[in-house]
């Protein structure tokens, strides 16, 4: 009885993480924004790494321009305001805002998405594997 | 286990090992919280914040360690009826809170200068806080079960079991959902941890853990002094009418 009832248990549990699997996740990847691109104007959220040196600051000061990449596809971003500490270009974001009907995704926030790395500063530098890490991290 | 199951023998081994696992945790938890907080060089992106993994880490640990030694008892209580198990699960579900709630506490001040901000509904952080609820519920149920005496203990143990799903959920959602909070930094493969940060870490786990499992036998100890209270009053009343 008792094992039946774990094992029922156990199978609706998995039914039901399995029916999350798309709806719990926390945001798109850039990859998913473009095979499916959401109707402009409805509030997304967008996680992917800050490509190298596609961080640009307006002539105003307080907007920011970059890409978010997966690997597979990229999506520019536009952002006014004050970003957290942590963005930096190479690390992960998460962007909230919407799709514009050119492409662009305007951002109304950013999150900072640390990795799972913990590297004292002196030893940043000496393994490289890590920085591939980050990079698979986000797929 | 069964060796143990006689109340009296049980309470002559936990007289000594609960101190000595209260001292021993305290001073191992102690140094390695010390040491984590002086000592380790600040993260390369993190900076400062990066201490707050000794105590976040330990906490997120015990609070669903808390919740399989509920599990782990409310099992033997319905399969075996282990004369202790009902109330080793009761006793470990208030410190099992009290970690959930100091992992959710020390995660949003720590998610406010890293990620910016200081809560956000994703899997991980969603699946810990129905933890801290679940043990809400299991406690006002058991404490409740407790008083009605002694054949409602089983619903307690079912609630018990059932919560048991939502572990395998916290520990996975960062694997299955994509969400803000990140991957695992240690697996079976190995940790991506630094080891000038994973020593103090693994110290302050083991000794939180220790500290744990003294609270616990002390708890145990308490509901079974009360249970023996109560049941000498019972006797009295029932001597005199």
């Amino acid at each position: 009885m008792l094992v039946i009832a774990l094992a029922v248990l156990a199978g609706a549990a998995l039914l039901a993480a399995w029916a999350l699997r798309n709806q719990a996740s926390y945001f798109y990847v850039p990859s998913e924004i473009v095979a499916s691109p959401p109707e402009p104007g409805r509030a997304v959220r967008l996680g992917g790494m800050v490509e190298k040196g596609s961080l640009r600051t307006q002539a105003d000061g307080v907007t920011l321009m970059f890409v978010v990449g997966d690997g597979k596809a990229r999506v520019p971003v536009r952002f006014s305001g004050i970003a957290p500490s942590l963005f930096v270009e190479g690390s992960g974001v998460v962007a909230e805002g919407k799709m514009r009907a050119d492409g662009t995704f305007v951002a109304d926030n950013l999150l900072a998405k640390h990795d799972e790395n913990y590297v004292p500063r002196e030893l940043e530098d000496m393994d490289q594997h890590q920085a591939r890490q980050v990079v698979s991290e986000t797929r | 286990m069964h060796r143990l199951a006689n109340p009296a023998r049980f309470l002559r081994i936990a007289r000594w090992l609960t101190p000595a696992f209260l001292l021993s945790g305290l001073v191992l938890a102690g140094l390695a919280l010390g040491w984590g907080l002086t000592r380790v060089a600040p993260d390369h992106l993190m900076g400062e914040t990066v201490r707050i993994l000794f105590i976040h880490v330990p906490a997120a640990w015990l609070g669903m360690a808390g919740w399989m030694t509920i599990a782990g008892a409310s099992l033997a209580e319905l399969a075996w009826r282990h004369p202790l198990a009902g109330i080793a699960a009761r006793a470990a579900a208030v410190p099992g809170a009290v970690f959930t709630a100091i992992c959710l506490a020390t995660g949003s001040i720590w998610g406010r200068p890293t990620w910016g901000t200081w809560w956000v509904w994703d899997g991980r952080l969603t699946s810990m806080l129905v933890l801290l609820f679940l043990y809400f519920g299991y406690i006002a149920l058991a404490d409740a079960a407790a008083k009605q005496g002694e054949g409602r203990a089983r619903v307690a143990a079912i609630f018990g079991l059932v919560g048991a799903i939502n572990v395998p959920i916290i520990n996975r959602s960062v694997v299955w959902w994509n969400s803000l909070h990140q991957p695992p930094s240690i697996t079976m493969g190995g940790s991506s941890i630094d080891a000038s940060y994973l020593v103090p870490l693994l110290a302050a786990t083991l000794g939180s853990s220790l500290i744990f499992a003294g609270v616990v036998l002390a708890r145990m100890r308490a509901l079974l002094a009360d249970q023996q209270a109560e049941a000498r009053l019972r006797r009295k009343a029932m001597a005199a009418a």
